[in-house]
């Protein structure tokens, strides 16, 4: 479904992304974690070209993100995007957010998408809010109209940068709910996530990045009980137990 | 000692009344026309001021640093006696028979005013977060329609006060029409001025004219942004 093949991206000097080699199945769910400046975040919006690539190769639902000929914004419209700070539109209510796309992009009636987005707005439990406005909604809130504005598309593919990492601890698990009831729903997902609780739980892989480069790939189990690399060792040491860190 | 004998009558009725609505109905409608106009054409200019294709921001930064700082008086008179002479005489016979004038005023005020309003409105866009236009591009969006349904309804609501002021500026501008013989308020009160001698009373009742208009100017644009663009600050 996503194919990296010795992806290098550079911002002026600095070395984002180091021969980045990553196969995605359809369905998978893959947890990119690491350290910040890692590129983890950066890994993912390639995958939409909000950051094109310098080199390599990035195949994407079989479209060629290398190939100028690609229309990008047709490949944008296949693949979800759930943002960190949600930014949601904050002119329009929660309902306009939700069919602002389907209705100018997928020329879809207005009528129609107003019944998807309330059946997706069902889904992550917030059809009450259909005509509040961004800026009335808690954070937990307002990122699940942002994940149902992104299924609203009906993409193929979602990925998620940090979804919960603006969020209050009380409201990071009604968002992490609805990105697991995705999950099994069969959704090829990507997710940059300190959630380890979900990655352990949801994730069929993961992949630990730092310095741009990829130090590990392996599904939860293995790579929470038998890290192989010193790095991966220690990040998740301090993950895991931050009031112990390795302090002199 | 004041010597002077206020005759308000002569204005409130009869033959000098007529003269100053119509002078009231034609800066109404040249407000309004260039005030439509120069919006639509600020909003096309200021897209272009942020394009990615380099000819067209250049163009654009050219329009606007050549209309905003040469005087509009200047601009008016290039209009009514300048464009004249290369346009096809078959325009020319048109114009001549509809009336040159106020076509001509219109089109200074209208691109002078837009010059204007094309930097409030960039500087609207430049504080919309990058975000906005980030969710858009990746929901699918191409950049001129992140633009149109995402940006541009988030920039206009912070552009309003000097939107406002734009829209107030048009209608005191118009009056400058009267010296290419649009028969606009001032125009007018300049004739009932020369026939009755009533300076005072003539004047008085084109700035109340004008102190009017621009209240409701700006109580309009402030019911629509209360009622229509500010909804969803409501709480």
């Amino acid at each position: 479904m996503i194919t990296f093949k010795g992806v290098h991206k550079w911002f002026k000097k600095l070395h984002v992304l180091n021969d980045i080699n990553l196969h995605i199945t359809p369905g998978e769910v893959l947890v990119v974690c690491g350290p910040s400046g890692s590129g983890k975040s950066t890994l993912i919006r390639t995958i939409n070209q909000l950051e094109p690539i310098n080199d390599g190769s990035l195949i994407v639902d079989g479209m060629d993100l290398s190939d100028k000929k690609t229309d990008i914004n047709k490949l944008r419209a296949e693949v979800g995007f759930v943002f960190q700070q949600f930014n949601l539109y904050p002119h329009l209510s929660v309902i306009g957010n939700i069919t602002l796309a389907p209705i100018k992009i997928r020329n879809i009636p207005k009528k129609e998408a107003e019944e998807q987005a309330m059946a997706l707005l069902t889904r992550v439990g917030l059809a009450e809010k259909r005509d509040a406005y961004p800026l009335q909604l808690s954070g937990g809130q307002q990122q699940r109209v942002a994940i149902a504005r992104a299924l609203a598309m009906k993409p193929r593919i979602m990925l998620f940068d940090e979804p919960t990492s603006a969020l209050d601890p009380e409201m990071i698990g009604e968002v992490l709910a609805v990105m697991k009831d995705l999950a099994l729903s069969g959704m090829t997902m990507l997710v940059v996530t300190h959630e380890m609780g979900f990655a352990r739980e949801v994730a069929h892989r993961v992949v630990f990045m730092d310095n741009g480069v990829i130090l590990e790939e392996a599904p939860p189990e293995d790579f929470f009980m038998r890290p192989q690399h010193e790095r991966a060792k220690q990040f998740l040491r301090q993950l895991l137990t931050p009031m112990q860190c390795e302090c002199p | 000692m004041l010597n002077y004998t206020f005759n308000w009558s002569i204005i409130t009725s009869g033959q000098y009344f007529d003269w100053l609505v119509t002078g009231l109905l034609t800066t109404l409608k040249l407000s309004a026309v260039s005030i439509v106009l120069a919006f639509v054409l600020g909003l096309l200019i200021a897209v272009m001021r942020m394009a990615h294709n380099r000819p067209v921001r250049w163009f654009a930064h050219a329009y606007l640093e050549f209309f905003r700082n040469t005087p509009l008086l200047v601009q008016i008179f290039f209009w009514y006696f300048g464009s004249y002479k290369i346009l096809p005489t078959f325009i020319n016979d048109w114009l001549n028979e509809t009336g040159f004038e106020f076509a001509a005023a219109a089109i200074a005020l209208t691109i002078y005013t837009s010059a204007f309003i094309a930097e409030d409105i960039r500087s609207g866009v430049l504080s919309i977060p990058k975000e906005q236009m980030e969710a858009a591009r990746s929901a699918g969006f191409s950049y001129l329609r992140s633009m149109q349904y995402i940006i541009l309804p988030q920039a206009i609501r912070i552009t309003i006060p000097p939107l406002v002021n734009q829209f107030l500026n048009v209608a005191k501008n118009s009056s400058l029409a009267m010296t290419i013989g649009v028969m606009e308020m001032t125009y007018q009160a300049r004739q009932v001025e020369s026939y009755t001698f009533r300076g005072f009373e003539a004047f008085t009742a084109a700035t109340v004219v004008y102190l009017a208009l621009s209240i409701v100017i700006t109580a309009l644009v402030n019911i629509y942004n209360e009622k229509v663009l500010m909804a969803h600050k409501a709480a």
